[in-house]
């Protein structure tokens, strides 16, 4: 299996569940481009799609800078009902995770492949707790019978985080199958592309994050 | 000749299974042909009932809701499953690897799963076909929010297509920066390429920006989140902003590919060099980025500021020169050239004066006075069919017949593609002429019903869709039936890469990947005429 079909299904899986993988021809001639140039194209494309993430959620930032421009005092008001002590600890789980993975990236060049496993092991736990979190403090607003659609501040926080936490998963879903292929030795420091790129795919969505936390948690 | 090389692409592995797992770019191709010529043929159907249905004011075969349904599925099916993928997916796949000298695209099974993504969307589309959406291809709010028909389908197979588009689109992007042949530097580029790249980018840059709109949409139906909702303080104006944002650049993504297409075409039938090479590859480039900026100009009566009308107006005034670059540049690299009126270069020559008419009308409903008074008229359908069908359609047709014999490794009947040619071209002007008058007279888009006064406009028009529909039928029946005997790897002594090697092309391209030392275009120029 080569560098180039590992991070296709890297970029695959973010749209797809790994089972809808044929099993196509793995060594049919299409793929003979040289391991530098797999590389450099799998960053690039990795990067474009990254741009298209951010264009995805600059629709939801530019619905919130009108909304707040139009209706301050329901900003106020909604922002500082949310759990700033809650939001802080998942910004900081995030974080976190950022840093695991980027030694796990670090690591994988080095062919510390032990080290490579805690810190992917790591990360997915923080997303989890994170995911944990997240459930609670959805929980409590809907006891407190605020929903999306209660009033457009709400809509936002619920659409916006939403989404993210379907990037959350998604990343998940993306660094277990990077983890697995960890545990069956087809990573190294010749061979860590997937890796990376499955890295830089983490980092945007912490990313992200760090973005919707100020707007939403700390306006009010 | 090598092991590879023995069988072309077509011969390489037959049955169901050969094609649909596929990874090689000309089959993903081939398939993405065959795709939106199913959906261009059904979303063609839909319109002409629905010139049928105008043939006298009132009621004439359907009823007031079906023809809401006929033009929404006309639109959408037209926009989403055949003019938005259409030319870059299938012609892009095809021709890109082959004209920058590369095997294959980069991330060949992303592509594959591209295509599938485009099968999956087309295949909510149908089953939304059940219960038909009625909101026309645009689904504005605050109707899209109301209305009892199932909006939420048809959207969410929008949004699954417009998936395919990204990854299509970065994978084009990443080819043309990665895999480019020794010496083919970019300004050796073919112009398609630069197109496929300018339309590239605007499938990554802009389609993100729907994927939320609709997102946001299925909300509002399902949650009702309240942003497109005035009495949740939302603003239905504000989805019109998104909504554009996206589907002016993709007009772009419609119309760049073709003008690709035109630039290739032009200096193999005029044996001359493109005129002004670097003009109409930076053009493209100018056309993408300025097609983010005027968004606006779709809005001037729906209410937003007049100083915003004011700066969307001069705005899609600029979008025109870069356009009116590409025209000149296409007519001076026929001036005092040897030119040869093959069925490719009509249907060329015919996009540009069609193109050119559409393209002028544009500036009438882009100056914000006159658009007032034309704003959602039939000038402003008229315009946009002399845009996307004299330009994009045609230029269309003719990729389909000049790369024929490289596609399919056979010839076709030129004399009786000529005819179906003249019929189209004939019906396409009969069908929409009379609707620019239509328009300026008053006559609303989208109605069911019309004033007595417009109906010798109506019929003239639907006697349009027969002559072009018979025009359809024979260039389909001609294209059918190629000419026994195989094509030659190059019929029509062109210089570009995709033409260097067998027709078809072999499984892998190239045997070797070449080296190139020259520009494309050198027709009649000292290296030509070594050769």
């Amino acid at each position: 299996m080569g560098l180039y079909s590992i991070t296709t299904k890297i970029l695959k899986s973010i749209a797809y569940p790994s089972e809808l993988v044929p099993s196509i021809e793995e060594d049919d001639g299409h793929h003979h481009f040289d391991p530098v140039t797999e590389h450099e194209g799998a960053k690039l494309g990795m990067w474009l799609f990254l741009a298209t993430e951010l264009l995805l959620f600059g629709g939801l930032f530019a619905a919130y800078a009108i909304y707040r421009a139009k209706y301050p005092e329901m900003f106020m008001l909604g922002s500082s009902s949310l759990d700033v002590v809650l939001g802080s600890v998942n910004t900081v789980i995030l974080i976190f995770s950022s840093l695991t993975v980027a030694v796990a990236v670090k690591a994988i060049q080095e062919n510390r492949i032990q080290l490579v496993k805690v810190m992917l092991w790591v990360t997915i736990i923080c997303a989890a707790i994170f995911a944990v979190n997240k459930y609670f403090e959805y929980t409590y607003k809907f006891g407190k019978g605020i929903y999306p659609g209660t009033d457009i501040f709400y809509s936002i926080y619920f659409a916006a985080t939403g989404i993210h936490m379907l990037h959350v998963f998604i990343g998940m879903a993306v660094l277990g199958v990077l983890l697995r292929k960890v545990y069956q030795n087809k990573y190294s420091k010749d061979n860590f592309t997937a890796i990376e790129i499955g890295g830089l795919y983490w980092h945007l969505v912490d990313l992200i994050w760090i973005y919707l936390f100020p707007l939403l948690y700390l306006v009010g | 000749m090598s092991e590879a090389q023995e069988s072309n692409y077509l011969e390489n592995g037959h049955g169901f299974k050969s094609w649909f797992y596929t990874v090689d770019h000309k089959r993903i191709g081939v398939m993405y042909l065959w795709a939106i010529g199913v959906f261009f043929v059904l979303a063609a159907i839909a319109s002409f009932l629905v010139r049928a249905e105008h043939l006298t004011p009132g009621q004439t075969i359907v009823s007031a809701d079906t023809y809401n349904v006929l033009f929404t599925l006309h639109g959408a099916m037209m926009v989403f499953l055949f003019i938005v993928p259409g030319v870059a997916a299938s012609f892009g796949n095809f021709l890109i690897p082959l004209m920058i000298g590369a095997k294959d695209v980069i991330f060949p099974k992303l592509n594959l799963y591209s295509f599938w993504l485009y099968l999956a969307g087309a295949a909510i589309f149908l089953i939304a076909l059940a219960a038909p959406a009625d909101t026309g291809w645009t689904f504005y709010t605050p109707y899209s929010i109301e209305t009892g028909a199932n909006v939420i389908l048809i959207t969410f197979g929008v949004f699954v297509l417009g998936f395919s588009s990204i990854l299509t689109g970065i994978n084009f992007i990443v080819t043309m920066h990665k895999l480019r042949a020794p010496g083919m530097t970019w300004d050796r580029l073919p112009l398609f390429c630069w197109a496929a790249y300018a339309t590239s980018l605007l499938q990554v840059l802009a389609t993100p920006v729907v994927g939320i709109t609709l997102l946001l949409l299925i909300g509002e139906r399902y949650f009702g989140l309240g942003f497109f909702d005035p009495a949740k303080g939302g603003d239905p104006v504000m989805f019109q902003h998104f909504f554009w944002f996206y589907s002016h650049p993709a007009v772009y993504i419609m119309i760049l590919p073709a003008m690709g297409i035109i630039s290739e075409i032009m200096p193999v039938f005029s044996r001359k060099p493109i005129f002004g090479y670097k003009a109409i590859a930076y053009s493209s480039l100018a056309i993408a980025l300025i097609s983010f900026l005027v968004w606006g100009h779709h809005m001037f009566v729906s209410g937003q500021s007049k100083l915003i009308n004011i700066i969307f107006s001069v705005i899609t005034y600029a979008v025109a020169v870069p356009t009116a670059i590409k025209v000149f540049n296409w007519l001076w690299t026929m001036y005092k050239g040897s030119i040869e009126l093959s069925t490719a270069m009509l249907y060329s020559l015919a996009f540009i004066f069609l193109f050119t008419i559409g393209g002028l009308t544009g500036l009438f409903l882009g100056a914000l006075a006159a658009d007032v008074h034309l704003h959602d008229t039939y000038f402003v359908v008229a315009h946009m069919h002399y845009v996307m069908i004299g330009g994009t359609v045609f230029g269309f047709f003719a990729a389909l017949h000049f790369w024929y014999p490289k596609m399919w490794g056979r010839m076709f009947d030129e004399f009786k593609a000529k005819i179906a040619f003249v019929l189209i071209f004939i019906g396409f002007n009969v069908v929409f002429f009379p609707q620019f008058i239509m328009g300026t007279l008053g006559m609303p888009r989208r109605y069911f019903n019309y004033a007595p006064e417009f109906q010798t406009f109506h019929q003239i028009s639907t006697y349009g869709t027969w002559i072009i529909g018979v025009g359809f039928i024979l260039m389909l029946w001609v294209l059918m039936r190629p000419l026994p005997g195989k094509a030659e790897g190059n019929p029509y002594d062109s210089l570009s890469l995709e033409w260097s090697m067998d027709s078809p092309p072999g499984t892998f391209n190239f045997d070797e990947i070449p080296t190139v030392t020259e520009p494309v275009y050198n027709y009649g120029t000292k290296i030509e005429a070594e050769e």
